[in-house]
């Protein structure tokens, strides 16, 4: 194996340049080695000014989320011997605005996300009665959704997203499930107008990337399809029970 | 940061985009698969109106269908409908999940119910019944077309 591999990294400095452009850094190649590592050697290294965001190296805190060798995935748990020799190419996360070199502007999550009130909601509140209570299968029933880190990958594998924007995207509606489908919850009812509008669950076409990018297993595909269901029966229930019973 | 945020520069996608993975481009062809759909309703309604109108306009609809172009259109269209059912039925168990009840997780031998995790019914089984119940429609039409046939 060679002891060092090419690291094609995109750089996008806005005060001087007009667009994206491609540098080449030559890194360790070593076993236990991400691409993250990588990116640090050439941060401390060879050139301070490369600009990406990073926190726990565990994939935990889902900062890392790049594209590596054309796939969205965490750079903190891609090695580099998975492409050598290489070169590796490594670009921002797609579908997002490049803020400079592998930084991304998130702003549009950040802002469609409370819309879907991804926290418990209660309309009955007792608090001196302690908490609230859950057994193993009511927890099971969600907690595969709760495994979500906010990483976007999955927003920048799906097409949808990236060829409208407006689309409320697969985390977003994954965490709303979380919730949805939480015992203590009562807000199902707060979430549906968001997620039955034309950008939310009805704007998938399931294409199904979004669960293959998920570094977490939550699979978002799988949550959307879930709600058009809920969604459908409800919308079934309506037109037969007119009077109520909803 | 909001000044370069300002002059963040958008990633343009491109016009190919769907060419790039083979999973995008059975979504493409998934999406094209509806005007296949239509055209199959659309043919299905000019037999029955054929049908409604008598011999003779049944006739002329018969030597219109075996034309070679309406053939190579219907051949195209069934293999599109053949590929949108497959997708739907493979999407089912992904919208539904079915759990077993806890109190017939109870009377089940051992060896199913560690096949259930979590009590839920496998994927295959989910896609397994939509084919079951495809065969199933599938024969009762066949027959019905053949019993009148006779």
């Amino acid at each position: 194996m060679a002891d060092t591999i090419t690291l094609l990294v995109t750089r996008y400095r806005p005060d001087t340049e007009a667009e994206p452009t491609i540098a080449e850094y030559e890194v360790p190649l070593r076993k236990d080695w991400a691409v993250l590592d990588g990116l640090n050697h050439v941060k401390d290294q060879l050139d301070g000014t490369l600009s990406y965001r990073w926190s726990c190296r565990m994939g935990i805190c889902g900062s890392c989320g790049m594209t590596v060798n054309g796939e969205p995935r965490l750079s903190c748990a891609t090695f580099l011997t998975e492409f050598a020799p290489g070169p590796v190419r490594v670009e921002p996360l797609a579908n997002f605005p490049i803020v400079r070199d592998l930084v991304v502007d998130i702003d549009d999550f950040l802002r469609k996300l409370p819309t879907v009130k991804p926290w418990i909601v209660r309309h009955v509140d007792w608090v001196e009665d302690g908490e609230y209570l859950q057994t193993p299968d009511e927890q099971s029933a969600y907690q595969q959704y709760s495994m979500c880190i906010n990483c976007m990958l999955c927003y920048s594998a799906c097409p949808v997203y990236g060829v409208d924007p407006d689309f409320l995207g697969p985390a977003a509606i994954a965490l709303a499930q979380r919730y949805n489908l939480d015992s203590r919850d009562h807000g199902g009812a707060d979430r549906l107008d968001v997620l039955v509008h034309p950008e939310g669950v009805w704007g998938c076409t399931f294409v199904g990337e979004c669960t293959r990018a998920c570094p977490k297993g939550v699979d978002p595909a799988g949550a959307i399809q879930r709600y058009k269901l809920t969604a459908a029966m409800r919308s079934v229930r309506a037109l037969l029970l007119p009077w109520g019973a909803r | 940061m909001t000044a370069s945020r300002s002059r963040a520069y958008r990633q343009a996608v491109p016009r190919l985009w769907w060419l790039r993975r083979r999973s995008y481009l059975l979504f493409m062809l998934r999406e094209l698969s509806c005007v296949f759909v239509a055209w199959a309703v659309l043919f299905l309604l000019l037999l029955l109106t054929a049908v409604g109108n008598g011999r003779v306009d049944y006739q002329r609809f018969l030597d219109w269908a075996a034309k070679p172009w309406v053939i190579a259109v219907n051949a195209l269209a069934l293999a599109f409908l053949v590929f949108h059912s497959v997708t739907w039925f493979n999407l089912a168990p992904k919208a539904m999940v079915v759990r077993v009840p806890k109190q017939m997780l109870a009377l089940a031998p051992k060896a199913i119910v560690r096949r259930l995790p979590e009590g839920r019914v496998p994927g295959w089984l989910i896609v397994a019944q939509n084919y079951i119940a495809w065969v199933f429609v599938s024969a009762i039409v066949a027959g019905l077309v053949m019993w009148s046939g006779s």
